[in-house]
């Protein structure tokens, strides 16, 4: 029979090989569903994985892992700090449509002036939005005792309701002929998210990632926050001890996270969605949690798996269009992700031990 | 009276990295009160838990009754009539004490016998209790009351009893010492696990002295001093803490009328906790667990806040100030759970310094942390205080027990507080750093800090304090001198023993 023994301190060696194993897993086992489907198992997991990188048509797909990489690490950044303040933010998604609302609602609001603070307006408006509504299951858990998880999973489903009423009522374009949905951002130039350099898909949000995942680094390494944050996550009675007032703590983590999801949604509805639109939220928010353990909650770690996420988005796509599979196996495909990642993680915890004794 | 019950012979059972037992063999008589002696990790855990069948060893046998005896699990060693009483009672605080007992046996009558036979049981062996009561409303000797009639229930020939007075007041012990003779005098032999020397000096027939998972020896407790056990269990000569007489100080820490509700259920409400500690003192405070000693010590440390008047530090009413407030007005505490609350088990000795010692050893400029100086200050403590580690880089979950207690109290120490609350200081740690942790508190208050500690064992206590005061459901009884105190005395500001009947020994 299998036994495992807890190892006195975690494994360095599987903190960062764990993360490779579950790719290499996910790809395994996602190779025998796809052969199941009837598929070449090679051929479509070098379609997910390997085309959008290196095939002819890269140049396509290339921005477009920024574009879709660069609101994952965003988000993924900002849930890592409660998840490991052991606070369950789960409804970024809620948050980043907030984000958009609030910006576009700025941005559109001073049309058509044109401005250099109209952008930086929004972008504040962007995280103010974000962290307000990330705030509300905050208060609330602090105030009575409400579990953050379910009400920030809730919220979600609120702001969906609340986008599509923005879509179709006070947000919708005037010149749109009655169509649902806002005026095009994108082509407002004071208000508009552009790509930095033609082509490359680099565009503000990527900036802020960037920089994001920076002072995320820096905070859980070199600042008492970070500290604080760690210490709350794995001993909350001696993060007490040591002074963590646990109601602030909720407060800061729920508000930062709100803040950042709002950050990625404002990018999003100005660059490349370009309008407040009934279906604008394509689960960035959800995806977001996985970026975040699959990076460890760490924010390199969190870098990385944003860029794999994205890889299995686009490639998923290229597979879909050429292969013809079926969405959901995408979507089965990141969820394996997950699944392996938590599996895996046993070993950095643990040692496994075969033996033929019944455990003493 | 001088049949053998059961032999162990040359019983090893080794994990990775250490041997627990090392060619253990010695043997019981019926009837025989038989005392296991060691200190922590000396392997008297692993040996009884081999009797007990909870654990396999890799060579040796055993003979119970003339049968060989091998249990592959517990429910084999009670079947054969084995019954063990452990220090940390396996019971369901939301349940009757009848429905506790029920749980716990293999062959369960229905709830209303149990009750009749609870308490025919209990009357019999002196230990009232009524199986009706829910066991979070129980004191802890009552708790074990409850372990031991699950025991009694099921007849046994063989009752183990690990470090069952931990948890009593003088009295209590008193009460389960005649339960147990009586017991011994029925046929019924008792295996004694302890490290107090004068319980088994007053109880035992017999001692098993183990070290390093060896027998180093044999006696008879009634004829060797106790002095001499101890050094045979530790394995060199022992010091003893070092006082020096101190003048009166001024008055460092006041407590006046503190009152604070129970932060928890089955938690305990402090009741008008009033008292003074001067600059130079050691205020020794005893009392059965679960009395108040964690909410006390909560008050102090500034996790649960109270009213800002009820606490004062020098002079300032410091009661509803924050925890580090309270650090760096130089009140500092050390609680009794090592891992998980005055340590993180997870993180390095260098994140477990800063976690107390950031604002006294300013180890964080503008909110930025300085690892080099806290990775300093973790080596200092090491050092100090004789910490085995191979440095600050490892877990504090990779520390043994004492160890870790080492670190956390010398961390405490060398921040200089002019206050430090210590609750059960040497809890599970051996002897060797008992005496220095001892010692480093003796020295601290010759230093002139004043120094409060919460303790079960009276013995430390009467060892460090220069006044002793106890704490009994949240209530503090007034201080008096140490010196001249005895057993008695300190067992009736216990609280003596409630509701309790000395066991009928004529059947």
């Amino acid at each position: 029979m299998i036994v495992l023994d807890k190892r006195p301190q975690p494994s360095r060696m599987w903190s960062y090989a764990a993360p490779v194993l579950a790719v290499v897993l996910t790809m395994v086992v996602g190779g025998i569903l796809f052969a199941a489907l009837g598929k070449n198992p090679v051929e479509v997991i070098r379609t997910i994985f390997l085309d959008p990188l290196f095939s002819k048509n890269a140049w396509f797909y290339r921005p477009q892992l920024l574009i879709k990489g660069a609101p994952l690490v965003l988000i993924a950044v900002g849930l890592s700090f409660g998840f490991r303040a052991g606070i369950w933010n789960i409804g970024a998604e809620g948050q980043y449509i907030m984000g958009a609302l609030c910006g576009a609602a700025v941005g559109l609001a001073f049309y058509p002036m044109e401005s250099w603070l109209i952008f930086p307006l929004m972008i504040m408006a962007g995280a103010i939005g974000g962290a307000l509504w990330g705030l509300i299951p905050g208060l609330l858990k602090v105030r009575f005792g409400t579990n953050e998880i379910l009400v920030s999973l809730m919220l979600v489903y609120v702001a969906e309701s609340l986008l599509a009423a923005m879509a179709l009522g006070p947000l919708k374009n005037p010149e749109g002929m009655g169509f649902p949905g806002s005026r095009n951002l994108s082509q407002y130039p004071s208000a508009a998210n552009l790509e930095l350099i033609s082509g490359s898909g680099m565009h503000w949000g990527v900036v802020a990632a960037l920089i994001a995942v920076i002072f995320a680094y820096v905070l859980l390494a070199r600042h008492m926050f970070g500290f604080q944050v760690r210490l709350a996550g794995q001993a909350p009675r001696a993060a007490r001890f040591a002074g963590v007032n646990p109601a602030r703590m909720i407060l800061i983590c729920m508000g930062l996270s709100g803040a950042l999801a709002g950050l990625a949604g404002m990018f999003e509805v100005s660059g490349p969605a370009g309008q407040v639109t009934i279906d604008f939220n394509v689960g960035y928010g959800f995806t977001a949690i996985i970026v975040a353990f699959l990076g460890r909650l760490h924010p390199v770690g969190i870098l990385l798996a944003g860029a794999v996420m994205a890889l299995t988005y686009i490639g998923g796509g290229i597979a879909q269009s050429n292969l013809g599979l079926p969405a959901a196996a995408i979507s089965l495909l990141q969820g394996m992700l997950l699944f392996f990642l938590l599996a895996v993680d046993v070993l950095t915890n643990y040692r496994v031990r075969f033996s033929n004794r019944v455990a003493a | 009276m001088s049949e053998t019950l059961l032999t162990l012979d040359g019983l090893t059972k080794a994990y990775p990295g250490v041997v627990a037992n090392k060619d253990v063999s010695f043997s019981i008589e019926r009837g025989e009160i038989h005392a296991l002696l060691g200190e922590n990790g000396a392997g008297k855990s692993t040996l009884v838990k081999s009797i007990y069948g909870l654990v396999k060893p890799d060579s040796g046998t055993m003979t119970l009754n003339g049968v060989p005896f091998a249990p592959g699990e517990p429910g084999d060693a009670r079947k054969a009539g084995v019954a063990m009483v452990f220090q940390h009672f396996s019971l369901f605080d939301a349940m009757s004490v009848a429905e506790n007992i029920v749980l716990g046996m293999d062959n369960p009558p229905s709830p209303r016998a149990i009750a009749g036979e609870v308490r025919r049981v209990s009357h019999l062996y002196g230990l009232p209790l009524d199986p009706d009561r829910i066991v979070g409303d129980l004191s802890a000797g009552e708790r074990q009351r409850v372990e031991i009639i699950r025991c009694l229930l099921q007849d046994p020939k063989l009752l183990i009893m690990d470090e069952p007075t931990s948890v009593l007041t003088p009295q209590e012990v008193d009460i389960l010492f005649l339960t147990l003779r009586k017991l011994a005098a029925e046929g019924t032999s008792i295996l004694y696990i302890s490290h107090k020397l004068g319980e088994i000096a007053a109880l035992c027939d017999n001692a098993t002295v183990l070290r390093l998972g060896q027998v180093v020896a044999t006696c008879d407790p009634r004829q060797t001093a106790p002095r001499e056990m101890a050094e045979l269990m530790v394995g060199t000569v022992l010091q003893s803490p070092v006082r020096t007489a101190r003048p009166e100080g001024p008055i460092r820490l006041a407590l006046k009328g503190l009152s604070a509700p129970a932060p928890q259920r089955f938690g305990t409400a402090l009741k008008d906790v009033t008292i003074t500690v001067r600059a130079g003192e050691v205020l020794g405070i005893g009392g059965v667990a679960g009395n108040g000693q964690d909410e006390l010590i909560a008050a102090l440390s500034g996790e649960m806040p109270v009213a800002s008047a009820m606490v004062e530090l020098d002079g300032t009413p410091i009661g509803a100030d924050a925890v580090n407030a309270r650090r760096a007005a130089g009140l500092l505490c050390a609680p009794e759970e090592r891992l998980g609350h005055a340590a993180a088990p997870d993180m390095t000795l260098t994140e477990n310094a800063l976690l107390t010692g950031v604002r006294r050893k300013h180890l964080e400029q503008r909110g930025f942390l300085r690892w080099p100086a806290a990775t300093a200050f973790a080596k200092e403590i090491i050092e100090a205080f004789d910490v085995r580690t191979p440095g600050p880089g490892n877990t504090a979950r990779s520390l043994s027990g004492g160890n870790l207690q080492k670190f956390v109290i010398g961390r405490e120490i060398m921040q200089n507080p002019s206050v430090l609350v210590v609750n059960q200081p040497t809890w599970g740690v051996d002897a060797s750093a008992a005496a220095a942790i001892r010692q480093a508190l003796l020295t601290l208050a010759d230093e002139g800090a004043a120094v409060i500690v919460i303790s079960q064992d009276l013995d430390e206590l009467m060892e460090v304090s220069d006044r002793f005061c106890a704490l009994t459901d949240g209530r503090l009884s007034p201080a008096r001198p140490a010196r001249g105190l005895s057993v008695e005395d300190i067992g009736m500001m216990l609280g003596g023993a409630h509701d309790l009947e000395v066991a009928h020994v004529a059947t």
